[in-house]
C-alpha cells in the first residue's frame, strides 16, 4: 500500500517564479512528482495550488479547509511569497469566507497552525525578498516571523532563492519523506538546508583562479572574475557554480553576469546595488588569496 | 438576479477575483479585482537605475524575460544608447525575449487553459500502450486526484480518444517547456529571473556550440508547434466552435511591437519590429502607434484619486485599500481614453492588418481550416488560436536570428549613467503590451512606472465608468450551468491573465 503524503502550496505576495522554476526539474520530472511517486512507494498529493489545479473559487476553498481539518499534523504547507502583514494584511487576499474576503495572514496562520512542516519555498517566504525591500510597502514579512508573532511552533525549512533551483525544493522535500525533518545540525542558522546552501559560489566558481590572480573583468564580456562588475558570489551561500541550472545547462555567471545574492537574507537590499563591486569590509574571509582585492584600495 | 463569484480564479498566474450579476442567465455586470499589491514602483525609487533590469523581473516569475526586455529598452532610452547596441545585442535579446515568450504560450495553452475542456479521467479507460498515459490511469485508480479534481463538471465535449491524446500533449508539453527554458538558460544564465539581457546589450558572448545547441532544441519546439500545439488549437476550437463567438470583448486592439529587426532608430514606437506597433479594431484596418494617448486611471482602484488619469511617464502609485468605489489593485490604463485589449491577438492582428505575409499566410490558412471569417479572431478561440500563431512566427524567426550571431563581434556597448534623464521602453510580452517608464535624478530613479499587459486586460472600470477588457468580453454571456460557470472561466483564461504583473 502506498502512502499519499498531502501538500498544499499557497501563494502571497509572489511572483509564481518559485512555481515555474519547479516545474523546470529534470529528475524527477514535474510529472513524476505530481502523478508519480516522489520516492518510491511515496506520492505527493498536491490538494491545492493555484496556478494548475483544475477546480476555482469556493471549491478549492473548501478542499484547503477540508485538508486542514481532517488531515491536521499530517499534510506538508509550501509557501511561497512573502506575507503582508498586520494594517497591510489586506495586500494580499485569496478567497471569501461568509463574504469576507480571507488575508494570507489569516491563511498562514491557520494552516500553518494544523501542518506537519512548513517549507518556505523562495527568497520572499523565506526571507521577504523583494517585496520586504525598502520600503516595504505591504509591511511584508518571512514565513517565521508570522509563525513567531502568532506563537506557532510549527517547524520550518527554508528553500531561499529568486527563484530556488528546482533541486533543492525537490531535493528538502524527498529529504523529509526519507529521513523526516531536519534537525538543527541539518540546516544552517538562517534554516537553509547545508546540503546545498553549505558553501560560497565563490568556494566553487570556475572564474575564482582569476580572483586569485586579480584578474578582473571591466565590462560584460571580458574575461576574468565578474567581483569588480558586482559579483555577490562572496557573500552568497547557495550550490550554483556545481548544480548549474535549468537541467545543468548553464548559471548566471556561466553567462557572464554577475551573482545578485538572491539565496541571501539580505536579498536584495544589502546585496545591491547589483551591479556595484561588493565593500570589502562586508567580506567574510575566504580561502588564503585575499589580498589581490585589496591591492587596489 | 444572482451573482456568482468566483474567487480565486485558478490556472492563471496570481490573484484574481471574478465577480458576475446575471440576469435570466445572461451577465449583466462584471467585476475584476486584482487581490495583491506589493508596491514595486515604490521600491524601485532611490536605487541605482541599473537595478531596474534585476528588480522589475521579479514582477513576474512567469513572463520575467519581457520585463528584463522592457527595462533594458527603458534604461537604453534614459542612458541615450537606444541607438547604438550592437547587432549581437539586438539579436540575442530577440531570441532570449523570444524563446520565453515560446515556451510561455505552449504552458499557456496545454498547463493553464486545456483543463477547461480536456477530460483528464477520460484517461481510466484507456487500453493502449503508451506509458506515460497508463501512469496516469495508475494515478487515477489510486484516487488521490489533486490537483485535478474538484473542478467544474458538465461541459466536456471532446471524444474519449481525443481526450487521452489531449492528456498526452498536455504530458508531452510539460517536457517541451522545459526545453524551451534550457534555450532561454543558454543564452541567459538562468530562468526564471534571468541575466543576459543588460542596459547595453547583453552579458554572453555567442559561440558556435552555443549556436548549434540552440538550433536543435528550437527544432523541438518548433516540430512541437506545427504538429501538435497548433493542431490541438484548431481541433479544440473546431469543437468548441460556439467559443469563436463567445468572449468577444471591446473590439479595440493595441500592439507595442516586438523583436526588433533593426536597432539604428532610437525611437521604439517606429522602428522595425517582426510585430508591428500599432492598433486595429473589429474593421481590421491599422492604427499608427501613439504613446502619448495613454493614461492610467484609478477612480475605481486602492489607490488615491489624486493621481488619476496621468501618463505614465508622470504617474504615480499611492496605495489607499477600501477607498469607495474602488474594487481592485488593478489600474485602468486607456489609449485615446478607450478601453483596449493586448495580448497575442492584438499583436497577430495588428502584424496581420499591416499585411505582413507571413502572418497573413498563418491567419488565413487558420480560419480557413476553421471555415471561419477574421471577426471569429475577437473570441475565446481566436485568442488562443492567435497566441498559437504567435508561438509559430516568433519561433521560426528565432531560427533565422540564431544563425545571424556573429561570435567574436560585440554584444554589448559601454555607457554612462546620466545624472539627470528619462526615458520608456516598450514591448510586446507573451501576455500583451508592455511600457516602463524611468525618471533619473542624481542618477538614481526618481520614478518608475509600469503599465503591464494585464492591467490593460483585467482593469477594472475607468473614471468614465468604462468596463474593462475582460469584464466586457464576460458581460452579455449566457451561462448554461451557473454551479458550473465555464463560461466566465474559459473567457477569463482565454486573456492569459497574470495579476502579479497587471498590479506589481
Amino acid at each position: 500500500m502506498s502512502k499519499e503524503i498531502p501538500v498544499i502550496w499557497l501563494a502571497g505576495a509572489s511572483c509564481t517564479g518559485c512555481s515555474v522554476s519547479l516545474l523546470n526539474t529534470a529528475s524527477p520530472t514535474i510529472k513524476n512528482l505530481l502523478v508519480d511517486e516522489v520516492i518510491p512507494g511515496v506520492h505527493i498529493n498536491l490538494r491545492f495550488h493555484q496556478t494548475i489545479m483544475a477546480g476555482a473559487g469556493d471549491q478549492v476553498i473548501e478542499e484547503m479547509e477540508k485538508t486542514a481539518r481532517e488531515l491536521t499534523g499530517s499534510f506538508v504547507l509550501i509557501i511561497d511569497g512573502a506575507i503582508p502583514s498586520g494594517e497591510k494584511a489586506g495586500y494580499c487576499v485569496i478567497g471569501e469566507r461568509d463574504g469576507k474576503p480571507v488575508t494570507m495572514e489569516t491563511w498562514l496562520e491557520e494552516l500553518a497552525g494544523a501542518a506537519m512542516a512548513v517549507l518556505a519555498v523562495g527568497t520572499c517566504a523565506s526571507f521577504g525578498g523583494i517585496p520586504a525591500a525598502s520600503p516595504n510597502p505591504g509591511n511584508c514579512q518571512p514565513v517565521t516571523k508570522v509563525l513567531e508573532a502568532k506563537g506557532i511552533k510549527t517547524p520550518v525549512v527554508n528553500v531561499p532563492g529568486c527563484p530556488p533551483h528546482p533541486d533543492w525544493v525537490v531535493g528538502t522535500i524527498a529529504s523529509i519523506l526519507l529521513n523526516g525533518l531536519p534537525t538543527a545540525a541539518d540546516l544552517d542558522d538562517n534554516l537553509r538546508p547545508l546540503a546545498f546552501y553549505g558553501k560560497l559560489i565563490h568556494e566553487n566558481c570556475p572564474r575564482r583562479a582569476y580572483f586569485d590572480e586579480g584578474k578582473f573583468a571591466k565590462k560584460f564580456g571580458d574575461e576574468g572574475c565578474l567581483y569588480e562588475l558586482g559579483c555577490k558570489g562572496p557573500i552568497t551561500y547557495a550550490d550554483c557554480p556545481l548544480r548549474r541550472w535549468n537541467s545543468g545547462t548553464n548559471w548566471v555567471i556561466g553567462a557572464g553576469a554577475p551573482c545578485n545574492g538572491c539565496t541571501q537574507p539580505e536579498f536584495p537590499d544589502n546585496t545591491s546595488p547589483f551591479y556595484e563591486k561588493l565593500q570589502d569590509v562586508d567580506l567574510p574571509v575566504v580561502g588564503a588569496y585575499w589580498l589581490p582585492a585589496k591591492e587596489e584600495n | 438576479m444572482s451573482k456568482i463569484i468566483i474567487d480565486p480564479i485558478t490556472r492563471i498566474e496570481g490573484h484574481l477575483k471574478i465577480e458576475t450579476t446575471v440576469e435570466d442567465g445572461v451577465v449583466k455586470d462584471a467585476r475584476s479585482t486584482g487581490n495583491l499589491f506589493r508596491g514595486f514602483e515604490l521600491i524601485l525609487r532611490g536605487r541605482d537605475p541599473r537595478d531596474a533590469q534585476v528588480i522589475t523581473q521579479r514582477i513576474c516569475g512567469v513572463c520575467p524575460q519581457s520585463h528584463g526586455a522592457a527595462a533594458a529598452f527603458n534604461l537604453d532610452s534614459a542612458f541615450g544608447i537606444s541607438d547604438k547596441i550592437p547587432d549581437n545585442g539586438r539579436i540575442l535579446r530577440n531570441l532570449i525575449q523570444g524563446t520565453h515568450v515560446t515556451q510561455d504560450h505552449i504552458l499557456h495553452f496545454y498547463h493553464l487553459a486545456a483543463l477547461d475542456y480536456v477530460d483528464i479521467t477520460d484517461v481510466a479507460k484507456y487500453e493502449g500502450g503508451d506509458s506515460a498515459l497508463n501512469s496516469v490511469k495508475d494515478f487515477i485508480v489510486r484516487g488521490e486526484l489533486g490537483p485535478f479534481v474538484p473542478r467544474y463538471e458538465g461541459d466536456y465535449r471532446l471524444p474519449t480518444e481525443v481526450n487521452q491524446m489531449a492528456c498526452a500533449h498536455y504530458l508531452k508539453a510539460l517536457e517541451i517547456r522545459r526545453i524551451g527554458h534550457e534555450m532561454v538558460s543558454l543564452l541567459s544564465g538562468k530562468i526564471p529571473h534571468s541575466v543576459g539581457i543588460v542596459p547595453g546589450g547583453v552579458t554572453i558572448t555567442p559561440t558556435v556550440d552555443l549556436i548549434t545547441t540552440y538550433l536543435w532544441k528550437l527544432r523541438i519546439l518548433q516540430d512541437f508547434i506545427n504538429n501538435v500545439y497548433i493542431p490541438d488549437v484548431l481541433a479544440v476550437a473546431g469543437v468548441y466552435s460556439d467559443y469563436c463567438e463567445i468572449g468577444a470583448g471591446c473590439g479595440n486592439l493595441l500592439s507595442y511591437g516586438a523583436y526588433d529587426l533593426d536597432g539604428t532608430s532610437p525611437d521604439y514606437t517606429t522602428r522595425k519590429r517582426l510585430f508591428y506597433q500599432g492598433t486595429v479594431s473589429t474593421d481590421l484596418k491599422p492604427g499608427k502607434l501613439d504613446i502619448s494617448k495613454i493614461n492610467e486611471n484609478v477612480t475605481h482602484s486602492w489607490y488615491e484619486n489624486a493621481t488619476t488619469g496621468r501618463h505614465p511617464s508622470m504617474g504615480d502609485t499611492k496605495p489607499e485599500l477600501g477607498k469607495e468605489d474602488a474594487y481592485s489593485w488593478v489600474k485602468a490604463p486607456r489609449y485615446d481614453g478607450k478601453v483596449y485589449e493586448v495580448g497575442p491577438l492584438a499583436r497577430v492582428a495588428v502584424t496581420y492588418a499591416n499585411g505582413d505575409p507571413e502572418m497573413k499566410k498563418l491567419v488565413e490558412s487558420s480560419l480557413t481550416a476553421l471555415n471561419a471569417q477574421p471577426s471569429a479572431l475577437f473570441s475565446v478561440m481566436g485568442r488562443h488560436l492567435a497566441r498559437a500563431l504567435s508561438a509559430k512566427f516568433i519561433a521560426d524567426a528565432c531560427e533565422k536570428w540564431i544563425l545571424e550571431l556573429k561570435p567574436g563581434e560585440p554584444t554589448y556597448v559601454e555607457y554612462e549613467i546620466p545624472d539627470e534623464s528619462a526615458g520608456f521602453g516598450i514591448t510586446d510580452a507573451a501576455r500583451g503590451a508592455l511600457g516602463h517608464w524611468i525618471e533619473i535624478k542624481d542618477k538614481k530613479i526618481a520614478n518608475y512606472q509600469c503599465v503591464v499587459p494585464t492591467t490593460w486586460n483585467a482593469s477594472p472600470r475607468d473614471d468614465n465608468e468604462n468596463p474593462g477588457p475582460i469584464e466586457q468580453a464576460i458581460m452579455g454571456t449566457r451561462i448554461k450551468d451557473k454551479d458550473n460557470p465555464f463560461e466566465i472561466e474559459r473567457i477569463v483564461r482565454s486573456f492569459d491573465p497574470c495579476l502579479a504583473c497587471a498590479i506589481h
